[in-house]
């Protein structure tokens, strides 16, 4: 049963990609294992902690409850696809570091990839908005208030601009 | 950890995923937002030979008004239901309870469908569904059969739906005129199950008497549970602050919570009693400025 394989064609940040996969793949070690795009990082396996969110079609999903599969024909955006070529980086992430609003890491590219949609969808968000936005991604080291202050940040030098 | 192995199929019609369901039965399951299944198959929890995909069939993803009801079909997110305008305008009840349910992240991917044929009786959703008399659209190979919400919920996690069946539709019906209605919870944490959450909804006539009541709860016994005699008890009443309190006060006697690690069963007693005071009188607030 698990030698059955499956093509999957999908684009992740902008870069056709075509393999075959098990169907028990994850979408989340699919991006880290196949594709070698290990900034998406994995908690929990279960949804709860929000380190494996990334974009599918636009909107954040947990990687952990997809399957690979599940990503043929569909685009996928991961944190590695959020600074420009030139390694300028997006405003949020800017904002993270200037805010202080990471420690050891392990959230931000699951807060990153929740939040930027966010930002796109709520350009003028207010605290509360961004605390219930920021609900579905665990981080132990900050204690949010940092990560809060980025995204508010961030949208104002973003400007309203999505 | 990871899923054990099973047979993927991604269905290409309803026809094709019905077929698949009659011919593997219990051994197959579908795969609609895989917001509990997926966790559960990571967790070993669930390990079905077979994962019927439905989420290709794009035509079940819907939300419809036809007459006096709701339609909503079987792969309709949450995300959808959240910004639909008519589900904001006819039914208040679900608009409510939805920013409940889970995370964003989660509600981009689950559907009411799913959370329905789970069965979870901690969901805000079926207690919900109970309190609106929604109807649920069973569909096989062999055709289709309706079920009465109340009559859906068998169990902890299981359901009316027989081993060939997909929950296909679910129909809301309109509540009546001056009817308001209610959802509050109480969780430890954003997102998470509640401790207890209760579902109100309340009629008056002209006059401000009460002539119909309904009190659901999440979390409160192994379906969703329906205090029905002290729903039942505010009918031609005044509503004041006092039959509200009586009726809460009914409401904790009638149902029998279970307890869990997050809380005691007389903990979620006292909370049912406090959200039920609080939501029958906002509902009655809202009832009657619908008058
Ligand atoms: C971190 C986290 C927090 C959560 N918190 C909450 C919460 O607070 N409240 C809450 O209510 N839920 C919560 N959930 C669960 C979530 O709501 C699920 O999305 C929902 O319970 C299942 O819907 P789904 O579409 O994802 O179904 P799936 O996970 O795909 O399926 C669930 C089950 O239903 C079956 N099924 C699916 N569709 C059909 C159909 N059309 N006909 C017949 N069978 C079908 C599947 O085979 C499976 O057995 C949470 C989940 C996570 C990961
Ligand atoms: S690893 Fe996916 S939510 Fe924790
Ligand atoms: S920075 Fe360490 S978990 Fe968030």
């Amino acid at each position: 049963m698990s030698d059955e394989r499956h093509r999957v064609a999908t684009t992740v940040n902008g870069t056709r990609h075509q393999r075959d996969v098990d169907g028990r793949l994850l979408l989340s070690d699919f991006l880290r294992h196949v594709l070698g795009l290990t900034g998406t990082r994995v908690g929990c396996e279960h949804g709860v902690c929000g380190a494996c969110t990334i974009q599918y079609d636009g909107l954040p999903v947990r990687s952990c409850l997809m399957l690979a599969v599940q990503a043929d024909g569909h685009e996928i955006a991961t944190v590695e696809g959020l600074a420009g070529k030139d390694g300028t980086l997006h405003p949020l992430q800017q904002a993270l570091r200037d805010t202080h609003g990471l420690q050891c890491g392990f959230c931000t590219a699951g807060i990153l990839m929740t939040m930027t949609a966010f930002l796109a969808e709520h350009p003028k968000p207010t605290e509360p908005d961004i605390r219930e936005a920021l609900s579905g991604n665990l981080c132990r080291c900050t204690g949010y208030q940092h990560i809060v202050e980025a995204v508010t940040l961030a949208a104002s030098r973003m400007g309203g601009r999505r | 950890m990871k899923p054990a192995p099973f047979r993927y199929v991604a269905a290409y019609s309803l026809d094709h995923a019905l077929a698949l369901k009659a011919e593997h039965g219990d051994e197959a399951r579908f795969l609609a937002g895989g917001q509990s299944l997926l966790a559960a198959m990571n967790f070993r929890l669930a390990q079905p030979a077979f994962l019927i995909d439905i989420n290709p069939l794009r035509d079940l993803d819907y939300v419809r008004r036809g007459g006096s009801v709701v339609r909503i079909g079987a792969l309709t997110r949450y995300r959808t239901l959240q910004r639909d305008p008519v589900v904001a305008n006819h039914q208040a009840l679900l608009a409510e309870a939805l920013p409940h349910v889970a995370h964003p992240q989660i509600r981009n991917r689950g559907t009411l469908a799913g959370n329905l044929a789970h069965a979870d009786p901690a969901s805000e959703l079926p207690a919900v569904v109970l309190a609106v008399g929604g109807k649920l659209c069973a569909r096989s190979v062999k055709g289709e059969r309706w079920i009465a919400v109340k009559d859906f919920f068998t169990g902890p996690l299981s359901t009316a739906l027989d081993a060939e069946e997909m929950l296909a539709e679910i129909e809301l019906p309109d509540l009546p005129a001056r009817t308001g209605v209610c959802f509050l919870e109480v969780a430890r944490r954003r997102g998470d199950y509640a401790m207890i959450g209760v579902a109100a909804t309340l009629t008056v006539d002209a006059g401000g008497t009460c002539v119909a009541a309904r009190l659901t709860y999440c979390n409160a016994g192994g379906t969703p549970v329906s205090a029905s005699a002290a729903a039942k008890a505010l009918v031609g009443r005044r509503i004041s602050e006092k039959a509200i309190g009586e009726a809460a006060a009914a409401a904790m006697r009638e149902i029998e919570p279970p307890g869990n690690v997050h809380a005691s069963s007389d903990f979620q007693r006292h909370l049912a009693g406090v959200l039920t005071r609080r939501a029958l009188a906002k509902a009655h607030t809202r009832a009657m400025s619908a008058a």
